[in-house]
């Protein structure tokens, strides 16, 4: 794809810290494995958490996408699969970070508290382009279901995806690109 | 008189779902393809690019244009010359959606409890609302309505005394309020008069004009016309990340109202406007 020649950054999840040195604003092609988890997920998984009961997925160093895909017609590996509002999650994001998420994607702004702890977990958290489903379906290679089917489309899946490309929103250093807009 | 049956009606608002999911309105398109002749972004134009492009390939590839496939919101509006008698219109109308998501591998995002958030099997119901036309036939439109940017609706009851200008700064903070969050470049249905449901029925319907016609009310369309260059002077731009194009589209739907009040409604839509329309 043309769009992102210019100016933007590969990256791997399989790589030694993949997410350090990044900059609010940065545009970024990701590759490798993500898993889908949205509302009523991330409210299963912090349920979890403070049970202090074992996680359906090793969150360390992870990458969770908020996003809801349509059903995989025949032939296609996903259906349209953009990003969901992130500040739905805020309340239910600290716990995650907690227990090593390191990266999160979505669209929108997100709250104080997790532009704090984004910095305090040397975090990161990126956009996707809102309302492209079909065109960011185009880099997802394979999708697994992981747990909780019986949530449909709110379940989480693993996706392999390649070349996807996002936007830094808030920077391990806790920078938010929607606070210097333009720039 | 011309009989139309169920099995018809289900047929045709089967068929409307997966016309508005899977294609976009010619208008929202023709309009992303002059905001990207306008915009002085170099990241919003690359956005726009995307967005563009997004529904090329949905149309396609056979993909929703985007994920959330929304909440449907069907307008039954039933005209002349036709027998629709014994017809259960809620059930033909809802059988049609639940048939059209299937079919179209659009996502089921309903639930049927809003409380407990159970029952999620099914892909209905519906909104529908019913009107009668001095058309013949039965009008059918199916406006799927994403949640990111339903969230941001907002309702406003002013006094009767209120000037013109709190009216528009109350649109414009209801934009602004919104931000990056609901998908932007928006399109504006606004809602005024009426009783305060009714204006945010109006909302609804004033996103179902095409965006490049303007109100028919000269003072109306004046001020469409006005709050879209203000809408875009706020800078929020695709995706949130500045730019020139905030809103691709205003319309605004007028009624009467009562002596003692001015109900408005800003009903935002993202910028994938979706709907489809047909006359059985």
């Amino acid at each position: 794809m043309i769009f992102f020649k210019n100016n933007f950054i590969k990256l791997f999840t399989t790589s030694k810290d993949p997410f350090s040195g990044l900059k609010a604003g940065d545009e970024v092609l990701l590759t490798g494995d993500i898993y889908t988890a949205r509302d009523q997920a991330h409210k299963r998984l912090v349920e979890l958490i403070k049970k202090g009961k074992k996680l359906p997925f090793d969150l360390k160093g992870q990458t969770i996408y908020y996003c809801g895909p349509t059903k995989t017609p025949p032939s296609k590996v996903v259906g349209s699969c953009g990003p969901t509002t992130s500040a739905r999650m805020d309340k239910l994001t600290g716990p995650l970070l907690a227990a090593g998420l390191k990266a999160m994607i979505g669209k929108g702004r997100r709250s104080e508290e997790v532009r704090r702890l984004i910095k305090k977990y040397k975090a990161v958290y990126f956009l996707a382009t809102g309302g492209a489903g079909a065109y960011l379906a185009k880099r997802v290679i394979s999708v697994k279901l992981v747990i909780f089917k019986e949530l449909g489309p709110e379940a989480i899946y693993r996706m392999r995806v390649k070349d996807f490309p996002l936007i830094v929103g808030i920077d391990p250093e806790g920078r938010d690109v929607f606070e210097k807009k333009g720039t | 008189m011309r009989k139309i049956t169920e099995k018809i009606i289900s047929g045709k608002v089967a068929q409307l779902c997966i016309d508005a999911n899977l294609y976009l309105r010619k208008d929202v398109e023709a309009a992303l393809d002059q905001a990207l002749k306008k915009e002085s972004n170099s990241r919003a134009r690359q956005i726009l690019k995307q967005l563009i492009e997004n529904a090329e390939l949905a149309g396609t590839d056979k993909v929703a244009l985007c994920q959330d496939t929304g909440m449907p919101v069907v307008f039954v509006d039933i005209g002349r010359n036709i027998n629709i008698a014994g017809v259960d219109l809620t059930a033909a109308i809802n059988k049609g959606v639940e048939e059209g998501y299937r079919k179209g591998y659009l996502r089921n995002s309903i639930v049927t409890e809003p409380l407990t958030r159970l029952g999620t099997s099914k892909f209905s119901p519906c909104v529908i609302h019913f009107s009668f036309g001095k058309h013949n036939g039965l009008r059918l439109t199916v406006l799927p309505k994403g949640f990111g940017c339903e969230n941001k609706t907002q309702l406003k009851m002013f006094n009767p005394t209120a000037s013109e200008g709190e009216v528009k700064d109350f649109i414009i903070s209801a934009v602004e309020q919104a931000g990056p969050d609901a998908c932007p470049p928006y399109i504006l249905g606004i809602g005024i008069g009426g009783t305060a449901d009714y204006a945010c029925q109006l909302s609804k319907v004033a996103l179902l004009r095409p965006i490049d016609k303007p109100n028919p009310n000269r003072s109306v369309g004046k001020l469409e016309k006005e709050l879209f260059k203000k809408l875009n002077l706020l800078d929020i731009g695709p995706m949130g990340l500045g730019g020139d194009t905030t809103v691709l589209g205003v319309n605004i739907k007028t009624f009467a109202t009562h002596i003692a009040g001015l109900p408005v409604c800003v009903n935002i839509s993202c910028h994938v406007l979706r709907s489809a329309s047909d006359i059985l």
